[in-house]
Parts: structure tokens; C-alpha cells; sequence
């Protein structure tokens, strides 16, 4: 039986944001694999759920940062599907003017503040972003994602050591998708899981099976309400997987059978569905939402496709507020 | 505005001045804090009292975090001023400050920017060893969205603070622990320095020094030692170190067609370097003689024994001098 946990309203919300995140990647693998585009895309098939979780726990004003697989929270966050197509293919109508990529999604108007190519430095900064919130009462809460392969970095460490000590209002979501590039998580740690280490830091934690929306929204929730209300930060580790190797096109080699077996068994899109079914709403409805999506994806990717690349005097703009001399 | 300041105080007025005048203003780092006496060298001493501890944060030894929360702040429209307690520590920061700070602005096309400081001290003299006083400007020299600046006098200390408290982007402010306590009149309240811009320190006509920081007032001697030698030296203070003020540069040199690039870091690829490069470009034909570059020896510093040898002296400086206004064509 369906735990009701989650209102209708919100699920429905949760659902449409899950479909964006969705259907992007599967149209980002689609024009690749026809070769209409040619750029570098980090799939997060497996990981919908939880980026859309958790940026249905947020408020529109508050604060995300991402990593290079951020696709997740950018689209679920909002940001609008033509500035960031645009942006992928390094166009001048982008989020970005085409100078950042598909690894450096930024859009401060929906709270995308930074997306870093850079495993594990999200979190120092998040933590910052947290900082001028409880400075200025502004009430905003910050979430920063990464993955388990992250938890092995320094700023990891220095960054949850920081954000307890203070108290700061902030989550941390470890998308735990069991691999760190090639290597799988029994092979990059013997810590029993990511959620662990937070009691090291004195600080709250919750271990959750990501697939599943009933497990990974009510944590989140939770963990922003608490933030938001001055108790402090909370380590989410969200378990999922990542059903298409670390980059696009990268092999799968490295993965056992069984592993495989497993991802496409526990594949969290059906789960969704499933669910959703259960909380009585109609396939239809569902259906409508998919081609919903999928009908702006299509407007919002020839927008992109049409539009113009940056002009090369962009090179010395941005650097600095003055713009360099040519 | 009567009597004198310290370099130390230059510091502390301006920081206290601007968070008096902008609550978006707040100090990170090791031991800033009252609790912790102020800073290990007093420059946000008292600061705690006025601003609380949220605005002046003791940190735990945690650079990358340090760096990192002025990053996100200064994103979140803040103006923060961290504390990296001696600039070698910079080694284990560097994503945050060359990946992040550095390029956010660019890489975002503008929409974010990071308006913060990083201040950091160091310098050769004082018995540290190899890992607590390199100058390392020239690292954040090659990196394109960074501002570095530097004073060698306690009333630009003040002014050129102030002015990197207020800079849209990140500034990287370099103090010298020799330098701290140097003393200026005192320059008055909401005085600033526009950074981006040199000062001639001396006039002269016959060969230009162009130097930052403590060893301006090396420069200085040599020039008055020089005059007696019948040698005029104009001594020009970047103040900020990058991007430098070119204009300035090239002007003294093409007046006295001679320059000697001076700086305490070492003499490869410092920015003595590529501003012998811009010169030699700009200037071929109306130099006297070759750029000269003066430097620190090129070996980590040493211990207290070697420290002097190390050092670029005060005789080197007056030999280049020498060397570039004897040159025979």
C-alpha cells in the first residue's frame, strides 16, 4: 500500500519535475547519438528522482549548487529549457552567453548559483552562500549536491566541519550513485556508507534509498525545514544509480553483471510511476505531462539549435566588470 | 586627520570603516576573532567588539572552506574578506581561488560575481623557512579574473584596502610581515586608492625602478645613493601587481629609456618577466639599454642563516641600475 506521506499537490509537482529531468536526458542522448550536437554531457539517468526531491524541498528564491552531472537539479530547479539548450550547445542566447557549458549551468534567478566541474568544490562554496543567509536573516536555505565519489575529497570534510560548527542552513545531498568516475564505492572507500561520516561532524544524517520518492522527499523536506528554521545542517545520502556510464558514450566495461542487473531492477522511473498510479492519479494524466514536456523540449531545443554562437569580443568581456581592452 | 598610522592600522581602519558602512562586509579566517586575540598580526583586532562574531569569523584551520565560503558569499551579493594567515597556505586552497573565484564571473557570462578579498601575508627576513614567505604573486598573475594588490606604505595600506573591499571582483591583497609596521600620516577617514593605478614614488630621468610593496622603500635607498652617484632614479610603486598599469609603466621608461624590474619573489618567470616583455614590445627602439630584472635567488627560502643571500639586495639593485645607464650599444 501507498504511504501517503507526500500531498498530492506535491507529488504531482515532484512527478513533473522528475519527467523534465527525464526526458532532457533522453533527448540530450538522442541528439547525440545522432550526431546533431557534439559536446560533452554527463547523463544522470537513475538519478531523477532524487534532483527532482530535492529541488521540489526548496523554495523558488533559495540557493542550489550543482556539480557537471547537474542537469538534475538545473531543470528541476527551473531553469527555463531554452536559456539552458542554448547554453549546452554554447550558444549566445544561453543561460551563460555560451562562455560556460554544459559544465557551468548558472542561472541566479532560479537559485542555480554555481555548477563546478570540479568534484567536491561545490560544498565550500555552498557553505558560503549558506553564510550570507544566516548574516542577513534572509531565510534562504542552500542545498549542494554531489556524488559518493566526492565524500573523498578534502573540502568534503572541511566544508561539513564548517557548516555544523556554525549551524549553517544548508543540506548536503550525496547522490550516491555508486561509482566515483570508473571506480565503484567498495573500491574508493571502506566507510560503511556517505551518511556515517556525518557523526564525526557532530551533525544530523539520513540514509535513503533514492529510487524511491516516498524515502528521498520526506528526508529532504525535513532536512530544509530544519535548516530553515535555524537547527542546523543535515547530511542527505540518497542511493541511486547511474545507468549511463559517466559521460556520454563512456563505456560500461568496468560494471559487473550483476551490478547492471540490479540498476535496471531498481530503475527509479517505474518506481515513480508505480506510485504515482497508487496515489490514483490516471495514466492519462501522467501521459499528458510527458508530452507537455516534451513539446517544449522540442520548441526549446530548435530555439537552440537556430540560435547564434557568442561573438569572439565575448573573450574580453566578464573577465573583469571593466571589459579588457581589445 | 593628524599624526601617523601604522601599515597594521592602515588595515584595520579600512576594514572597520567599510563594515561600518556596508553590513554585507564580513572578515573569515584563523584567529580573526576577539577570542582569539585579533588576528596573529592584530589587523581585525577590536573588530569583534562593533560587528559580532558573525562578522568576524574564527575559522578552523580550513583553507578550502575559508576560500570557498568567501566565494559563495561574495556570489550571494556579500563582501567578504578572508584570511589566508600566510600566503604559502595558499597551496592547499588553490581550486577554490583559480577554478571558482577566478572564473565564476566569465564562466556564469556575468551574471554572478565575487566581490571578495582574499588578504595574506608573508615575506623573507623574518626567520620563517621555506614554507612561510614566499612571495607568490606571479601564480595569481597568470590567472585571468584575479586582481592582486599590494602596498608599500601604511597610507596606501588603507587607501588600496578600501578599494579592494569595494572591487566588484576578487582581489588577492599581498602584506609583508616586515611591512606591518610602517608608518604614514595618517591619511583621514574613507580614504581610498583606485586600484589599477601606480604611483610614482620618486621622480628621475635617467633609468626607471619598477617595484611593489616592501621593496619600494629598498628602492628608495638606492636611489638616494644613486644620486650621488650623479644618477637620477624615478621609482615606480604598481600597487597593484595585476592587471598592472601599463600606462604608467611605459611612460617613465620611455622618458629615461632604462628600466629595472625589482621584486622579492623569485626572478623566473616573475612578473619582472613579462614586464620586461611589454616593455622590450612597446619600446625597442627608444630603450638605452636592456630591461633588467632584479629577484630573489631561485631556491626556497631559506632559514635565518642564508635568509640575506637569498634576499634581492640593495647592492644587486644599484648594480642593474648601474649596468642598464653604463650600457654601451
Amino acid at each position: 500500500m501507498t504511504d501517503q506521506a507526500i500531498d498530492r499537490d506535491k507529488l504531482l509537482d515532484i512527478y513533473t519535475r522528475t519527467t523534465k529531468v527525464n526526458r532532457t536526458d533522453e533527448r540530450f542522448r538522442e541528439l547525440l547519438m545522432q550526431g546533431k550536437i557534439a559536446v560533452m554531457y554527463y547523463c544522470v539517468r537513475g538519478q531523477e528522482v532524487v534532483s527532482a526531491s530535492a529541488m521540489a524541498a526548496l523554495n523558488d528564491d533559495d540557493y542550489v549548487v550543482c556539480t557537471y552531472r547537474g542537469q538534475g537539479e538545473q531543470t528541476a530547479k527551473g531553469v527555463p529549457m531554452e536559456a539552458y539548450w542554448a547554453e549546452c550547445l554554447g550558444k549566445a542566447t544561453g543561460t551563460c552567453k555560451g562562455k560556460g557549458g554544459t559544465m557551468h549551468i548558472t542561472h541566479p534567478e532560479t537559485g542555480v548559483m554555481v555548477t563546478t566541474g570540479v568534484v567536491g568544490s561545490g560544498l565550500p562554496i555552498a557553505n558560503g552562500l549558506a553564510m550570507a543567509s544566516q548574516n542577513s536573516g534572509d531565510g534562504k536555505v542552500t542545498i549542494v549536491t554531489f556524488g559518493d565519489g566526492a565524500a573523498n575529497i578534502g573540502g568534503f570534510h572541511e566544508a561539513m566541519n564548517m557548516a555544523q560548527l556554525y549551524k549553517l542552513p544548508i543540506v548536503f545531498v550525496c547522490i550516491n550513485n555508486r561509482y566515483g568516475e570508473h571506480t565503484a564505492y567498495a573500491d574508493h572507500t571502506d566507510s560503511v556508507n556517505i551518511a556515517s561520516r556525518a557523526e564525526g561532524y557532530g551533525m544530523r544524517s539520513a540514509h535513503v534509498d533514492g529510487t524511491y520518492v516516498e524515502q528521498v522527499y520526506p528526508a529532504i523536506q525535513e532536512a530544509v525545514d530544519r535548516a530553515r528554521a535555524g537547527d542546523g545542517p543535515t547530511l542527505v545520502e540518497a542511493m541511486c544509480y547511474r545507468m549511463q556510464g559517466h559521460f556520454f558514450g563512456s563505456d560500461f566495461s568496468y560494471m559487473p553483471p550483476e551490478h547492471i542487473e540490479e540498476m535496471n531492477a531498481e530503475d527509479c522511473m517505474p518506481k515513480l510511476r508505480n506510485y504515482m498510479l497508487e496515489a490514483q492519479f490516471t495514466e492519462a494524466e501522467l501521459d499528458a505531462i510527458i508530452a507537455d514536456v516534451d513539446g517544449q523540449l522540442d520548441v526549446a531545443v530548435q530555439a537552440a539549435l537556430d540560435a547564434p554562437f557568442p561573438d569572439a569580443s565575448e573573450l574580453r568581456k566578464d573577465v573583469f566588470e571593466e571589459e579588457i581592452a581589445a | 586627520m593628524s599624526g601617523t598610522i601604522t601599515l597594521t592600522q592602515g588595515l584595520n581602519q579600512a576594514i572597520d570603516e567599510a563594515m561600518a558602512a556596508d553590513d554585507t562586509v564580513f572578515c573569515l579566517g584563523e584567529d580573526v576573532a576577539a577570542k582569539q586575540g585579533g588576528g596573529v598580526f592584530k589587523i581585525t583586532s577590536g573588530l569583534t567588539e562593533k560587528y559580532g562574531e558573525n562578522r568576524i569569523r574564527a575559522t578552523p584551520i580550513s583553507e578550502t572552506a575559508i576560500v570557498g565560503a568567501a566565494v559563495g558569499a561574495a556570489l550571494a551579493g556579500h563582501r567578504p574578506i578572508c584570511e589566508i594567515m600566510l600566503m604559502n597556505f595558499v597551496g592547499v586552497c588553490m581550486d577554490q581561488i583559480v577554478n571558482h573565484a577566478a572564473k565564476l564571473r566569465f564562466m556564469s557570462g556575468g551574471q554572478t560575481n565575487v566581490p571578495m578579498v582574499l588578504r595574506t601575508t608573508t615575506g623573507v627576513g623574518v626567520g620563517f623557512g621555506g614554507q612561510h614567505s614566499d612571495m607568490l604573486e606571479a601564480w595569481f598573475a597568470h590567472v585571468a579574473g584575479l586582481k592582486i594588490v599590494t602596498a608599500s606604505n601604511a597610507a596606501d595600506a588603507k587607501g588600496l584596502m578600501r578599494s579592494a573591499i569595494e572591487c566588484n571582483d576578487p582581489v588577492i591583497f599581498i602584506e609583508n610581515v616586515i611591512s606591518y609596521g610602517l608608518t604614514s600620516d595618517d591619511p583621514g577617514k574613507d580614504h581610498r586608492v583606485p586600484l589599477g593605478k601606480a604611483a610614482i614614488t620618486r621622480e628621475g630621468t635617467d633609468c626607471s625602478i619598477i617595484t611593489y610593496g616592501r621593496t619600494v622603500m629598498d628602492a628608495l635607498e638606492v636611489a638616494e645613493t644613486l644620486e650621488e652617484e650623479g644618477i637620477s632614479v624615478e621609482i615606480v610603486d604598481l600597487r597593484t601587481i595585476a592587471p598592472y598599469d601599463e600606462e604608467t609603466v611605459l611612460a617613465s621608461v620611455r622618458k629615461t629609456g632604462r628600466a629595472v624590474t625589482l621584486h622579492e619573489a623569485v626572478k623566473p618567470y616573475g612578473t619582472g618577466a613579462e614586464m620586461s616583455a611589454k616593455i622590450h614590445e612597446e619600446l625597442f627602439n627608444e630603450l638605452k639599454a636592456p630591461v633588467q630584472r632584479v629577484g630573489g635567488s631561485f631556491s626556497p627560502v631559506p632559514f635565518v642563516a642564508l635568509e640575506q643571500d637569498w634576499i634581492p639586495s640593495k647592492s644587486e639593485l644599484a648594480d642593474a641600475v648601474r649596468t642598464a645607464v653604463n650600457w654601451k650599444k
